[in-house]
C-alpha cells in the first residue's frame, strides 16, 4: 500500500503532518533538538510572547496532580524583540513552519506584537493566547466572553496578514459560543484547549502549593474535557481546529481528529517523553496503514453522525 | 547529554529509615557526568507518577560505567522509586544542568551537606579526592540515625580513621562540639539533637571554619534555609561558594520555565528568574536571591 497522506491544511498553511507542539511546553524549539529532528514536526508553536519581557509568577510554579500537572508560569518570556533576534534565527533554519503564540495586557498590545512579528520574515502564523489562566491581564479577561474574544481577534487580524489562530479557554460556560464569535471576527483557525483553572493545597503546610495560588491543569486528566470541546466547536464553526489537551499517544491524538480537529498539539507529554511528538506521529501513520486509510483528512470529524 | 529509556538497576540499598541509594549501569552518563549535574528520571512508564523527577548524580565509576543516585523518600515519586529492585529499569535523561566549578589547584575547600544534600557533594568529593584535594566535609542531620555516608566520606577525605567526635553518644546530648583540628581533611558532624557531633545546625561548623580563615571555597547542598545561612556566612567572610538548589521541575531541559529561582543580575535591578534545570542547579551563592 502507498504511504498514507498525512499533510493537512490549516488556515491556508500547508503542514506536512498534523502533529504540532503546544505553546509553553516546547520553549523556542532549540531545547528539544538533542532529542528529535524538528524537521519532522507539522509545526512548532513557541512559548507566548508579549511586547515587553515578563518575569512570570513566583515559585512554586508546578505541581503534579492525578494524571496531570498544574502550572502557573505566568507568561514569563523575553519579549518579542529578544525572540526575533536571539531565538528565531536558528529556529527558522528548520523546514517546519513556526507558529508564534502572542499575548498582551491590552487589545492594543496584542496588535502591536502581531505587527512586529508580521514584519519579520519567516513566521508561518500567529496563535493568539486569550486563555492563559495565570495572569491578571492578557489572559482570560479576553477569552472568557464572546465580545472580548472577538475584539482581540479583530485587532490582531487588522494588524497582520499572517494566518491567525485563536486559542480558547475551557473555563467558560459555552466554548462553542466563543468559537463562533471569534470565527465571525475573522479567526482563520482555533486551538482548543488551553488549561483548566485548578488548585492544589499542601495539607502539611495548610497553604496552596503554587506561588500564584491557582494554576492551569493539563495532561491526560483534561483530555475528555478537551475532546468534548473540539466536538462541540466542530459542530458550530467551519474554521479548522487544532486539538490539544493531554495527548500522550497516537490513540489520544486520533480521538481529537475524529472529534473534528484537523491537527493536534502535544504539550505535557513532552515533559514525560521528549520524543513524544515523533512517536505520536509514527503511531498515527501506523494506524492509517493498518486501517487502510489513504488520507488523514478522511478522519477529521469522522466520529460525528449528523 | 542523552536519552536512555531503559537503564538497568544493579542494586537498591536502604541506608536509613527513609534514604536509599540506587546504582545503575550507564557508561555514557558515567563517562560524561560532572559533579553537580542531575538526571531527569521517569520512574515508571505511564501516568503514575506522571512527571520525571530530578536527582543529582551521586557517584560514578568511570571504569565500570556505574552511576548512583541517593534520595530520600519525600512523596509519591520517591516512594515508587524505593519499590524498584535489581533488574528493573529506569528511563533517564542526562546528565543535565550546570555542575560545580572545580576549585583551583591547592585551594582550601569545604563541603557543607544538610541531610540528603550530601547526594551531589559526594560526587564532588570523589572528584576532588581523585585530584589530590582533601577538603573539609561538614555533615548535618536531624539525628545520628539520619546521618548519611559518614564512613564513606571519611574514607574519601583521608582514608583515615573516624575521629573521636563521630562516635554516637549515649550520654548527654550536646556536650561535645565538633573540634576544629588541623587542615586538611576533616569530617565534622552536626545533629539537631546533639546525638552525634556538634549539637545544632551544620552551619555552626561552617561559621567556625570561616572564622579560622582556613577555607577559600565552599560548596553546599541542603535545605533552602540552610543554604541561605551558608550564603550569608560566605558574604560576611568574603569567601566564594556555590550552592546546589532544588525546585519543582517540569521538562528538565529549559523549555517550560517551571523550576526558576530568583537571582541577581540580568535585565532588572531587583532580581531575574533563572532556570534551575539549565542555568543551575548549581549557582554562585552570592547570585541567589533568598526567600524568607
Amino acid at each position: 500500500m502507498k504511504k498514507p497522506n498525512l499533510a493537512v491544511e490549516i488556515a491556508g498553511l500547508k503542514l506536512k503532518n498534523p502533529v504540532l507542539t503546544a505553546s509553553g511546553t516546547f520553549g523556542f524549539g532549540a531545547e528539544y533538538t538533542p532529542f528529535l529532528d524538528l524537521n519532522r514536526l507539522g509545526a512548532v508553536v513557541v512559548k507566548s510572547l508579549t511586547l515587553k519581557p515578563r518575569e512570570g509568577n513566583p515559585t512554586p510554579r508546578l505541581v503534579e496532580t492525578p494524571a496531570g500537572i498544574l502550572n502557573s508560569i505566568g507568561l514569563q518570556n523575553p519579549g518579542v524583540d529578544s525572540f526575533l533576534t536571539e531565538h528565531f534565527p536558528s529556529l527558522r533554519q528548520f523546514a517546519t513552519p513556526v507558529i508564534v503564540s502572542i499575548a498582551g495586557n491590552t487589545v492594543e498590545e496584542y496588535a502591536a506584537v502581531a505587527e512586529k512579528l508580521s514584519r519579520a520574515a519567516g513566521i508561518a502564523a500567529l496563535e493568539v493566547n486569550i486563555s492563559c489562566p495565570n495572569v491578571e491581564q492578557g489572559g482570560l479577561q479576553f477569552g472568557a466572553d464572546p465580545a472580548g474574544a472577538a475584539e482581540v481577534t479583530r485587532a490582531v487580524k487588522g494588524a497582520t496578514g499572517l494566518p491567525v489562530i485563536v486559542k480558547l479557554s475551557p473555563n467558560v460556560t459555552s466554548i462553542a459560543e466563543i468559537a463562533w464569535a471569534v470565527a465571525e471576527a475573522g479567526a482563520d483557525a482555533l486551538s482548543l484547549i488551553n488549561t483548566l483553572t485548578g488548585m492544589a493545597i499542601d495539607v502539611h503546610r495548610r497553604r496552596p502549593v503554587l506561588g500564584n495560588l491557582t494554576g492551569g491543569l493539563s495532561g491526560p486528566a483534561v483530555r475528555p474535557v478537551a475532546v468534548r470541546a473540539v466536538w462541540e466547536v466542530y459542530r458550530v464553526v467551519r474554521v479548522p481546529i487544532i486539538g490539544m489537551g493531554g495527548i500522550v499517544c497516537a490513540a489520544d491524538a486520533l480521538e481529537f481528529i475524529l472529534a473534528g480537529a484537523r491537527a493536534v498539539a502535544v504539550g505535557t507529554a513532552n515533559f514525560l517523553n521528549p520524543r513524544a511528538t515523533i512517536e505520536i506521529l509514527e503511531g498515527i501513520e501506523h494506524y492509517l496503514e493498518e486501517n487502510e486509510i489513504a488520507d488523514i483528512n478522511e478522519l477529521v470529524g469522522a466520529a460525528h453522525i449528523f | 547529554m542523552g536519552y536512555f529509556p531503559a537503564v538497568e538497576i544493579l542494586q537498591q540499598e536502604k541506608l536509613t529509615a527513609d534514604c536509599f541509594r540506587i546504582s545503575l549501569i550507564c557508561p555514557q552518563i558515567a563517562g560524561s557526568a560532572r559533579p553537580g549535574q542531575f538526571l531527569h528520571v521517569k520512574i515508571n512508564p505511564g501516568l503514575e507518577p506522571l512527571l520525571r523527577r530530578p536527582f543529582s548524580v551521586h557517584a560514578v565509576n568511570r571504569e565500570t560505567g556505574e552511576i548512583a543516585l541517593l534520595y530520600r523518600v519525600v512523596g509519591r515519586g520517591t516512594r515508587l522509586l524505593a519499590q524498584k529492585r535489581k533488574g528493573d529499569s529506569l528511563d533517564l535523561i542526562g546528565p543535565l544542568g550546570r555542575g560545580f566549578d572545580l576549585p583551583a589547584a591547592g585551594q582550601r575547600v569545604a563541603l557543607v551537606a544538610g541531610g540528603i544534600g550530601i547526594a551531589p557533594l559526594y560526587f564532588l568529593l570523589q572528584t576532588l579526592a581523585g585530584a589530590g584535594n582533601s577538603p573539609d566535609v561538614l555533615l548535618g542531620a536531624r539525628t545520628a540515625q539520619e546521618l548519611l555516608l559518614v564512613r564513606k566520606v571519611q574514607e574519601l577525605v583521608n582514608g583515615g580513621v573516624l575521629k573521636e567526635q563521630l562516635s554516637i553518644k549515649k550520654g548527654r546530648p550536646g556536650s561535645h562540639n565538633g573540634s576544629l583540628s588541623t587542615f586538611p581533611g576533616r569530617v565534622m558532624v552536626a545533629t539537631d539533637d546533639g546525638s552525634c557531633g556538634h549539637r545544632g545546625p551544620v552551619t555552626d561548623l561552617l561559621a567556625g571554619l570561616l572564622a579560622e580563615e582556613k577555607v577559600e571555597m565552599v560548596y553546599a547542598c541542603g535545605p533552602a534555609a540552610m543554604l541561605k545561612v551558608v550564603a550569608s556566612l560566605l558574604e560576611r567572610y568574603g569567601v566564594d561558594g556555590e550552592v546546589s538548589l532544588e525546585e519543582r521541575m517540569g521538562c528538565g531541559i529549559g523549555a517550560c520555565l517551571s523550576c526558576v529561582c530568583k537571582t541577581r543580575g540580568g535585565n532588572r535591578q531587583d532580581f531575574s528568574y533563572r532556570r534551575v534545570c539549565l542555568e543551575g542547579p548549581v549557582f554562585k551563592a552570592r547570585d541567589v536571591v533568598w526567600g524568607d
